[in-house]
């Protein structure tokens, strides 16, 4: 914990040492190295899904390229989300002002695409050039018949956190517009689900099943025109509960639709989740097959789980994820595999999050909201992982050290989420963590040599 | 993104298609990076220095996760965090706590600053800021008895230029900054090899070496992005060019650039040390025969050294290995793309091999491509397109109609090479889609060997997939 600086000290804390309680909500030390992003990587994240939209990210190239195609969300139809659409401002642009460029562009690719929706995403320089969004997505909107929505995503306004609220109010912009007849009773929406490795399709496998009409997929397989009819759903199903939380609470203020914060890993969760949609909806006959959907799903899962069990238990993990709603539910489907947690981080957790998970971890276990690599490495070699949970920033430091890693961000080619996720995520833990590879790293030669204390 | 600025000549009237894809106002696909990202890497090519960006956190993050996914290495980018209130009022502030913070955990020998989109636009001048920092008085130490260590900066946003640009004006930074005119000579050879892959380096530091001459490659991230496993992390891991060769580097014997003969700005660093009186060499990268032949005569000429007799064996194995290979490569087309100057260097190989580079694309806006090209390879002229400051919609567009048998270039071509049905043989950076894009060879004979091993193969094996005999001996 040395190398925690000062001004950080308290974004670390560890399960039952009484400390006071978590910061968290805050913008990045400047000079850590944090694994964080920023605002327009949030908005990026969540209406990224929307697949027959154009995303047109406002700004020089680099925004535009780092997010291209880099993400497992998955279209069971169109992909225009899949390429990358930039105004690729120059330094013309930056002197002279760049809205004739972003009309030009947008005209140009919305005649090339014929999406359904544009989305345009401020980056850093676009607000300091005085580039008026709204008023431009409202001209080109006005002239194509399309909605163009501006997205208020500058990267400096903060923490990926301000980026999710600003794409929430673009959804809003569009949720309540459609038509909404004809909507079941027994209807949702989906709200945090991104379909990475086309996990929602395992979810709405399920409700289906249930008699549960989804909606809309907000951020997941998106599509306009369901994004548009949303208001007429009755319940909102929220995962990945820092990214949407926020825009459940708006439809309920608006619409009077409730929400449940939900969480698809892990038996547990996943069944959890079911049975409290099947409740709300107080239908006797949908909480039956409910019931046997679970059974039915538990008896094909259990047996995977048990066989990894056998090679996990006792082993250590480390989590450090986006979102604390996911770092809960790994905390208890690494129980399940006999895996205790060393290090939980979620970086963009809220204060209730941060209780909750000390509450959940063992004594001892620590707790960190933004973190950086120098810090992350001493807690991997303090608590002893065997497995590090994280993405793709993390898996290098993982392999470095000699630990194994799952990726559970939003690269991942794997379902994780589901029943079948959470066999899914058992075999690849064993997969990583068993491997013989590790053999040969140093820190596992120097502690079959007895030669280095510390590890 | 005008299909070739190049001269009219370069376009082969035969082969030009009867409509060329209009010009675009927006970029779709794009087949460059940033230059924030450029100079990131060129710094971790200096020993003990972290990479510094001043201007919001994504900057850093995105940039990390970018060049994480192709070296499979950690790596450390600090940012100045910079948030609403320094956009508004100024970021001084994130950069001095940014600068003390990373001294005080990193203890780097050097931070290489570079700005971003967002402070050079609201206008931060760095430079009177890095003066403040180091003022006796009112500087870092003097305030928070915190050392300042090393700094260079280069200013880096990302709108006027590419990352290959953000690379050089990175390597000039640090060779302004502590290239030493008044050091002793010391018969060192700079080399600024440009954006290379990390087994590059280690082959550029041999073949200079086996002329007796020591090297200075500037930058060298060949352990920093291709390390070892450790059992414990290095925040700072071992390797890069050291402080002393950067220093020495203001007297030495000769500076190199290589490929600084198309992207301008690149020849900055040596420009700088000519105006030390150290001599400066301009040289295409060396890839295929001719071109490394440029620079092997090169260093025969300055270390008055015949070439190596390895050398010399590996130069015969590789004309060997083309005439081996030579029927399999004839009347075969190729779409290169990528960075200028390593494009340049491709072209150059298919050429020599037999395939006809028939576009040669890069996101880079030097306006110098095409006639380097044709320059460097008379016998193209009038064979080869070549589109400056293209993305990948106008790099399909023109590929849907050239038919080519290979793409060459790096991942970010995969979505065409599926759509379009062309084996894409992968170089350069990134290498998101493979395992080992640090380890791809492309300089040297040695690097001319795997290239040519790879894309041969490449046309043997769809010329055998394709086949409906299907011989086992092709």
């Amino acid at each position: 914990m040395s190398e925690v600086l000062a001004a950080r000290a308290r974004q670390v804390t560890r399960s039952g040492d009484g400390k006071a309680p978590i910061d968290c909500e805050k913008q990045s030390v400047a000079g850590s190295v944090s694994q964080r992003a920023c605002t327009f990587c949030g908005s990026r994240v969540v209406l990224y899904p929307i697949a027959d939209a154009l995303h047109l990210v406002h700004g020089p190239i680099g925004c535009a390229v780092y997010t291209w195609d880099i993400r497992g969300a998955l279209s069971s139809g169109p992909e225009l989300h899949r390429l990358s659409f930039s105004t690729d401002l120059r330094e013309r642009h930056v002197v002279f002002g760049g809205e004739r460029q972003l009309t030009e562009s947008l005209l140009e690719l919305i005649e090339r695409h014929h999406p359904n929706a544009a989305f345009v995403y401020g980056t850093c320089i676009v607000g300091v050039i005085g580039d008026d969004l709204p008023a431009v997505c409202k001209s080109v909107s006005e002239q194509t018949g399309i909605p163009v929505i501006p997205v208020q995503s500058e990267g400096f306004q903060g923490s990926k956190k301000q980026g999710y609220d600003a794409a929430c109010e673009a959804l809003l912009a569009l949720i309540g517009t459609g038509d909404t007849t004809g909507i079941s009773t027994h209807s949702v929406n989906i709200l945090g689900d991104f379909n990475l490795a086309g996990e929602i399709w395992i979810i709405t496998e399920y409700l289906k099943r249930m008699g549960v009409e989804v909606v809309a997929n907000l951020t997941g397989d998106g599509r306009v025109a369901d994004i548009r009819r949303a208001h007429g759903a009755s319940l909102n199903l929220v995962q990945c509960s820092g990214s949407t939380t926020k825009l459940a609470m708006k439809m309920q203020a608006i619409y009077g639709i409730p929400f449940k914060k939900v969480s698809y890993f892990g038996i547990d969760d996943m069944a959890g989740a079911l049975y409290a949609i099947a409740e709300h909806f107080k239908d006797p006959e949908l909480l039956r097959r409910t019931r046997e959907l679970v059974a039915e799903e538990i008896a094909q899962t259990l047996p995977v789980v048990e066989d990894c069990r056998r090679d996990l238990e006792g082993k250590r993990a480390a989590i450090y994820v986006g979102g604390a709603f996911k770092a809960i539910s790994l905390v208890k489907a690494l129980r399940l595999l006999g895996m205790t947690t060393v290090l939980v981080g979620s970086q963009t957790g809220t204060p209730e999050d941060y209780e909750y998970l000390t509450e959940l971890c063992d004594p001892g276990t620590v707790i960190v909201d933004d973190s950086n690599p120098a810090e992350l490495s001493t807690f991997l070699a303090e608590g002893k992982a065997d497995l590090f949970i994280g993405g793709v920033k993390e898996r290098p430091l993982a392999y470095k050290l000699g630990v194994a890693f799952c990726d559970h961000n939003h690269e991942r080619k794997l379902p994780l989420e589901g029943f079948i996720g959470m066999a899914n995520f058992a075999r690849e833990v064993r997969g990583s963590v068993c491997s013989p590879v590790w053999q040969f790293a140093p820190r596992h030669q120097s502690a079959a040599l007895g030669t280095d204390k510390e590890l | 993104m005008v299909i070739s600025n190049a001269p009219r000549a370069l376009v082969d009237q035969d082969r030009a298609p009867s409509r060329q894809p209009s010009r675009s106002t927006s970029t779709t696909n794009a087949c460059r990076m940033c230059m924030p990202l450029g100079a990131c890497l060129a710094y971790t090519g200096f020993e003990g220095t972290v990479p510094f960006l001043h201007g919001s956190q994504g900057c850093a993050t995105y940039i990390r996760r970018y060049l994480i996914s192709h070296f499979s290495e950690p790596m450390d980018i600090a940012s100045s965090s910079v948030g609403e209130a320094a956009t508004v009022f100024g970021g001084e502030e994130n950069l001095r706590t940014g600068i003390a913070n990373v001294a005080r955990v990193y203890h780097p020998s050097m931070i290489g600053l570079a700005s971003t989109c967002l402070t050079e636009t609201i206008g931060e001048d760095v430079p009177a800021m890095i003066a403040r920092l180091r003022d006796p008085d009112e500087g870092l130490q003097a305030t928070t008895g915190q050392p300042v260590p090393r700094l260079a900066f280069a200013p880096t946003p990302s709108y006027a230029g590419t990352h290959a640009d953000g690379f050089h004006a990175a390597v000039a930074a640090v060779v302004k900054a502590y290239a030493d005119a008044d050091a002793a000579p010391n018969g060192q050879v700079n080399v600024f090899p440009g954006i290379v892959s990390a087994a590059d380096l280690r082959h550029l530091n041999e073949i200079v070496g086996a002329y007796g001459l020591p090297s200075a490659l500037m930058p060298d991230y060949s352990d920093r992005m291709d390390g070892v496993t450790v059992a414990r992390y290095e925040k700072l891991p071992a390797g890069g060019t050291t402080a002393a060769a950067v220093a020495a580097s203001g007297s030495a014997l000769a500076s190199i650039t290589l490929g600084g003969m198309v992207t301008p700005g690149v020849e900055l660093a040596g420009r700088v040390l000519a105006a030390h009186a150290v001599p400066h060499y301009h040289l295409p990268l060396p890839i295929g025969i001719r071109l490394t032949d440029q620079l092997t005569d090169l260093l025969g000429e300055l270390s008055g050294r015949a070439m190596p007799e390895w050398l010399v064996a590996e130069r015969g194995r590789l004309v060997d290995a083309y005439i081996d290979a030579h029927k399999y490569a004839m009347d075969r087309t190729a779409i290169v793309f990528g960075d200028e100057d390593l494009v340049v260097g491709l072209a150059s190989f298919v050429a020599e091999i037999g395939i006809t580079p028939v576009l040669v694309a890069s996101g880079g806006r030097s306006g110098r491509l095409a006639a380097e090209i044709t320059r460097l390879n008379p016998t193209l002229e009038g064979r080869v397109e070549v589109l400056d400051d293209g993305d990948f919609t106008e790099i399909e567009a023109r590929a849907s109609e050239l038919k080519p048998d290979l793409l060459i270039g790096h991942s970010k071509g995969y979505p065409t090479s599926r759509r379009l049905d062309i084996p894409l043989v992968r170089v350069g950076l990134p290498i998101h889609d493979r395992v080992g894009g640090q380890r791809i060879k492309h300089l040297g004979y040695r690097g001319a060997q795997d290239l040519l091993d790879r894309v041969v193969n490449t046309l043997i094996q769809r010329r055998q997939d394709t086949s409906p005999v299907g011989y086992a001996y092709m």
